[in-house]
């Protein structure tokens, strides 16, 4: 379904991603992992039009998308969280995620219809899934972080993407909720058949869903395969040594 | 109690109030009102652009101006009746704001502010120095009311001197403006400039092309600020370079601060605020900028919602009292 | 003033060129301070040229009540531009201060209402008639130049202006606290969690620039007359000028006022009827280009 090859980006000569190539298969449960500024992020990016690369293509559903603007790529069915909190803080949580069915469904330039009930079923099940139903009238910036990590999934889900890029999505998260949110965003991958890449650091989160992984050090892809593959590869390991296991 | 006064449709109430100011009989109310209703769809104008997309343009007087000077050349000069040269304005500030929108939604924030301003400026310029059009220096005085004559059949209304004529016309004019903006804002449209102003990347990528959508807004904007502009023309008595000079702009920007950016009406009832404000100490003082500043200051503070947004605030504080 | 079909007389160019450099150094004086406050604060200072105008009537008070002291000029460009400095720094803690943490809308409509007062208590202190300062007694006379006549004060200001750039450029890139400006410039929490005052480097900042700018008041009175309307125009010339150099980047600050100056010059003549359309279109044109400007940073 995704297919990146060879994408390379230099920031003012810091070589932040240098020659990267990936695939992800329709369905699949795919985890980048690598150290504190191995490129994952920047990765990401490059892969969502945030950022165009300085070389490389990346390819959706045998379409290429290099450095199609964001707009753009989250209309062809990318849907992507970000690392840190990216909600829409003074409006409400049901506002949150309507508005993002408003533009995936093409209402955007409507001027003059009334806006309160848009969408109202279609936004209510998507905070049914990911549990926030009862804060639908809440503004969104008030919220816990965990419920706002729960919001930006929401927001990402409205949007009806078929591939979904979550930029670690336990950031911060105590082990309970880490656990609780993996939980979650296993059964809404199943529930709707979306494939499903994403970063991380915590790596027992990454192991425990993780079908396929690949390692990012310095820019580089250092290793990939199936976990207990990588799990075992010298190459990572001597990069990990050191690091705390969580 | 509170509940219930806070659920009153208070904007539509004070519009349908508005028509009977010239029933007072002074001169001098008609012309404040005037002045009031105009400049609250001014203000209300560039609300959209702040409150709503997050946009802070210091230039907004420029579609004022070209509104005021497309009517004005139309009326006086070519002799086009006002049913056609009041839309007029409209558009000519509309084709501005799509040039120049343009070029400014390629910026953002401090750039964008800029950009905004030189634009207004480099209007007024034109206006300053076009002679053969916009009159030049001197502007353009003496322009012609509509023609009005047929409000002298109705009923109650049919009495009043050719400026309340006029006034009410305005009222109605710019109640049609209030109610269509009131729809744009509430629509799926204002609520994806919202999102904009919440967060331009998250924005993004839920598929909202924030420049078109800023541009589209930055159009809107300007449209209404024209039709602004050519009613004022008219009020006026005369239209002047100044309509585009940077202290119009900043003008109804304070106004749009002093009412409150967070709610519709909010700028709305800064003009009004600022205009009552601005006659009372002018005829004690010639020290406005002075009171001026010091307004602005205590507003930033004080009270950074605004008057609407102070309003607000006490009743939700005396609401979680009485619950 | 072009001589018949052929090209325009070269000490008439030449002066022409020298008055815009003078022009230039006195706007840089200003605009150096804006582009430093912007730099660091984030805040575009509109009240900058307000500070600029106190500076000049300042310097003419001080002229006034020193009477016939020797070296009054002198005392008085330093005494209004340390009283601007004071001003700078009292604006900056208690006011200014607590509007960092709100949006940028509001540092600004602050510093526009600074503009609003101060022109009223400046309009209330000393009327609205034009004033003026002798130049000082040392600096009369002036000096043949390639068939121009270049006034002493002049010549005095076109040396002084590079001279308070360079004096400026090594405060900045040799020293411990030109280091914490440019790094704060950069990224200010960083540098805040490196354990640096970063809330007295800003007060610094702000009390430095508006040093320059009353420095900048009290030197020109002997060259311009001092009337309410001059702190409207020189911020918005400065605007200009940071805009074309750079926003932030201080020899574009240089290289925007000379080029401004240049402009401001030699327009005049070629366009006598549009000097205030295309100096703001100028403007425009930078920022659809080149948003930051000649020398500065460009933006993602």
């Amino acid at each position: 379904m995704l297919e990146v090859r060879d994408v390379r980006k230099a920031f003012d000569g810091f070589q932040a991603v240098g020659g990267v190539t990936l695939g992800v298969a329709r369905g699949q449960i795919a985890a980048i992992i690598g150290p504190n500024g191995a490129g994952k992020t920047t990765f990401f990016n490059l892969v969502t039009g945030h950022l165009r690369p300085d070389a490389g293509v990346v390819i959706l559903n045998g379409r290429d998308i290099t450095g199609l603007a964001p707009h753009d790529v989250c209309r062809l069915g990318m849907g992507r969280s970000f690392q840190r909190t990216n909600i829409f803080p003074r409006l409400t949580v049901f506002e949150n995620v309507q508005a993002a069915f408003i533009s995936h469904r093409g209402r955007g330039l409507s001027f003059f219809a009334r806006v309160e009930g848009l969408y109202r079923d279609e936004t209510y099940a998507v905070l049914e899934s990911v549990g926030l139903q009862d804060k639908a009238g809440e503004v969104s910036g008030f919220l816990s972080h965990g419920n706002q990590k729960q919001l930006e999934l929401g927001i990402a889900l409205a949007s009806e993407p078929e591939l979904l890029l979550l930029d670690e999505p336990t950031a911060g998260m105590s082990a309970t909720e880490t656990r609780e949110t993996i939980r979650l965003i296993e059964r809404i991958t199943r529930d709707r058949g979306l494939t499903l890449l994403f970063t991380e650091h915590d790596m027992e989160v990454v192991f425990s869903i993780a079908q396929r992984i690949s390692v990012l050090h310095q820019g580089r892809l250092i290793a990939e395969g199936a976990p207990a593959e990588v799990r075992s590869d010298p190459e990572v390991r001597r990069v990990y040594l050191g690091e705390r296991a969580r | 109690m509170i509940e219930r006064l806070a659920r009153v449709p208070w904007g539509p109430l004070v519009m349908v109030a508005a028509f009977f100011v010239p029933a007072l009989g002074s001169r001098f109310y008609t012309f404040v009102a005037t002045d009031v209703v105009i400049m609250g769809l001014f203000a209300v104008s560039l609300n959209l652009l702040i409150g709503y997309t997050g946009l802070v343009s210091f230039g907004h007087a420029a579609y004022f101006g070209i509104g005021a000077y497309t009517t004005g050349i139309l009326m006086k000069k070519l002799g086009v009746p006002f049913v056609l040269a009041f839309p007029a304005a409209g558009l000519g500030a509309g084709l501005a704001a799509l040039v120049f929108g343009f070029f400014c939604v390629r910026l953002t924030k401090i750039y964008f502010a800029m950009l905004t301003l030189a634009f207004a400026q480099i209007v007024w310029a034109i206006c300053f120095k076009w002679n053969d059009v916009t009159g030049g220096e001197q502007g353009m005085p003496e322009i012609p009311y509509p023609a009005l004559d047929w409000m002298q059949r109705l009923p109650f209304f049919g009495d009043f001197r050719a400026s309340d004529h006029f006034y009410l016309v305005t009222v109605v004019l710019v109640a049609l403006c209030f109610w269509t903006l009131r729809r744009i804002v509430g629509s799926p449209f204002g609520r994806l400039l919202t999102t904009i102003r919440e967060n331009p990347e998250r924005a993004e990528f839920i598929g909202v092309s924030v420049r078109r959508y800023e541009l589209i807004a930055f159009v809107i904007a300007g449209i209404f600020a024209g039709l602004a502009g050519g009613l004022f023309g008219i009020f006026n008595r005369g239209v002047f370079p100044d309509f585009a000079y940077w202290t119009k702009s900043s003008e109804v920007l304070i106004m749009t601060l002093l009412g409150g950016m967070g709610s519709f009406w909010g700028p709305a009832v800064g003009a009004l605020v600022l205009l009552v404000l601005n006659q009372q100490i002018t005829s004690y003082t010639e020290y406005w900028p002075f009171v001026l500043g010091t307004v602005l200051i205590v507003i930033l503070f004080a009270f950074p919602g605004g008057i609407v947004g102070a309003l607000a605030a006490g009743v939700t504080r005396l609401r979680m009292r009485h619950a | 003033m072009v001589s018949s079909g052929a090209l325009p007389d070269p000490s008439f160019l030449f002066a022409q060129a020298l008055s815009g450099l003078t022009a230039a150094m006195f706007l840089f004086l200003i605009a150096a301070g804006l582009s430093l406050i912007f730099g660091v604060l984030r805040v575009l200072n509109f009240s900058h040229g307000s500070f600029y105008m106190l500076g000049a009537y300042l310097a003419y008070q001080v002229v006034q009540w020193a009477a016939t002291t020797p070296g009054r000029f002198w005392w008085a460009t330093i005494g209004a531009a340390l009283g601007i400095a004071a001003l700078g720094g009292v604006v900056e803690r208690l006011l200014l201060r607590h509007l960092y943490a709100k949006e940028e809308l509001y540092q600004l409509l602050f510093t526009y209402a600074l503009v609003l007062i101060l022109g009223d208590v400046a309009k209330k202190l000393w009327g609205t008639g034009q004033l003026s300062v002798s130049r000082p007694p040392g600096l009369t006379g002036a000096v043949e130049l390639f068939g121009t006549r270049l006034p002493y004060y002049n010549l005095f200001i076109l040396l002084l202006g590079p001279a308070i750039a360079l004096a400026f450029w090594i405060v900045l890139h040799r020293t411990r606290t030109g280091r914490f400006i440019r790094a704060a410039a950069l990224d200010r929490e960083m540098l805040g969690a490196l354990g640096v005052n970063v809330t007295g480097l800003y007060t610094g900042v702000f009390v430095i620039g508006s040093f320059l700018a009353g420095l900048g008041g009290a030197l020109v009175t002997p060259v311009k007359t001092i009337v309410p309307g001059m702190d409207v125009e020189i911020i918005v010339e400065a605007f200009i000028v940071v805009v074309i150099g750079g926003l932030g980047s201080f020899w574009g600050t240089f290289l925007g006022s000379i080029v401004y100056g240049q402009v401001l010059s030699f327009g005049i003549l070629i366009f006598p009827r549009f000097s205030i359309f295309s100096v703001f279109a100028l403007m425009a044109v930078v920022l659809i280009v080149r948003p930051w400007g000649l020398l500065g940073r460009p933006l993602r």
